[in-house]
């Protein structure tokens, strides 16, 4: 009983504070928000059964990614200006259009779902079994995600190089106008 | 936690629930950031998803489909916020309609 009630709490904590992490002006307070979101999916995941993915959410999720995104909008160093302009950018004008629209793929998705049945979790499924099962029919998963993931490290390598860093294209555009 | 009597209904239906918060998010935000924050919320209600269903059939496919999931998120935020940094230098702006012309 105590972990049903601890479901649906974890469940509307990740939903209330993702609708808020998508609405904030400040990008640092959206990202506070995005990760409580994260921590509280990883709470659902150790209750349906996964206690390796759990632990894992909030390592890699929680941990590293969202460590990515404070050190970058730190190097952005946007300020109280970039908020007031995000500000103006949140007019009802804007969101009410994509809102009807994602309403509706809801409901579809509403009622493509209300056919699945039964209980979500049958017991725990270890770590033991995904790191038999990772390495025994998906290691060819395994390689592809390694090639995935130096893929992005060359790519992020080479685009965060400052030789990239010329004259603004802004600028140019102005001397072509000009010409 | 044996036999967690939680229909498998309703953590589709809180998946599907972020998915759509995070589509919404992508389609009205135009700062580049949020718009990569939106992308993740997605990836993870797709993660919740698969979970859901590998504990539901009591295998460990699931799981192993997360963890695809989490190095395509990771590889992908990596490339996407480099982007960024090369937008912020180039462009002095995070707007993404500050990126319609596609020369240079």
């Amino acid at each position: 009983m105590l972990e049903i009630i601890l479901f649906y709490v974890a469940a509307t904590v990740a939903l209330v504070s993702t609708i808020l992490a998508m609405t904030r002006a400040n990008a640092i307070h959206a990202l506070i928000y995005l990760i409580v979101s994260l921590l509280a999916v990883a709470v659902i995941f150790y209750l349906i059964g996964a206690p390796f993915v759990a632990a894992l959410e909030i390592v890699i999720y929680a941990g590293a990614i969202m460590v990515l995104f404070v050190f970058v909008i730190m190097m952005l160093n946007l300020g109280a200006k970039g908020d007031a302009r995000e500000k103006t950018w949140m007019k009802p004008s804007v969101w009410v259009g994509p809102a009807l629209l994602t309403i509706v793929l809801f409901a579809e998705l509403l009622y493509v779902i209300s056919s699945a049945e039964g209980p979500v979790s049958t017991g725990v499924v270890g770590a033991k079994q995904v790191g038999l099962s990772l390495f025994g029919p998906y290691v060819l998963a395994v390689e592809i995600a390694s090639m995935l993931l130096l893929a992005g490290l060359v790519g992020s390598f080479h685009l965060g190089r400052r030789y990239l860093d010329r004259a603004p294209l802004s600028e140019l555009r102005h001397q072509q106008e000009g010409e | 936690m044996e036999g967690l009597n939680i229909p498998l209904n309703h953590i589709l239906l809180i998946a599907s629930l972020l998915f759509v918060i995070g589509m919404l998010g992508l389609m009205i935000r135009r700062n580049i950031i949020f718009i990569l924050m939106s992308l993740e919320v997605m990836l993870n209600s797709a993660a919740l998803a698969f979970v859901a269903a590998g504990a539901h059939w009591g295998q460990p496919d699931g799981q192993i489909v997360f963890m695809l999931i989490l190095s395509i998120a990771a590889a992908e935020v990596a490339v996407g916020l480099s982007l960024v940094l090369q937008v912020q230098r180039r462009f002095r702006s995070l707007d993404m309609d500050s990126l319609d012309w596609m020369r240079g």
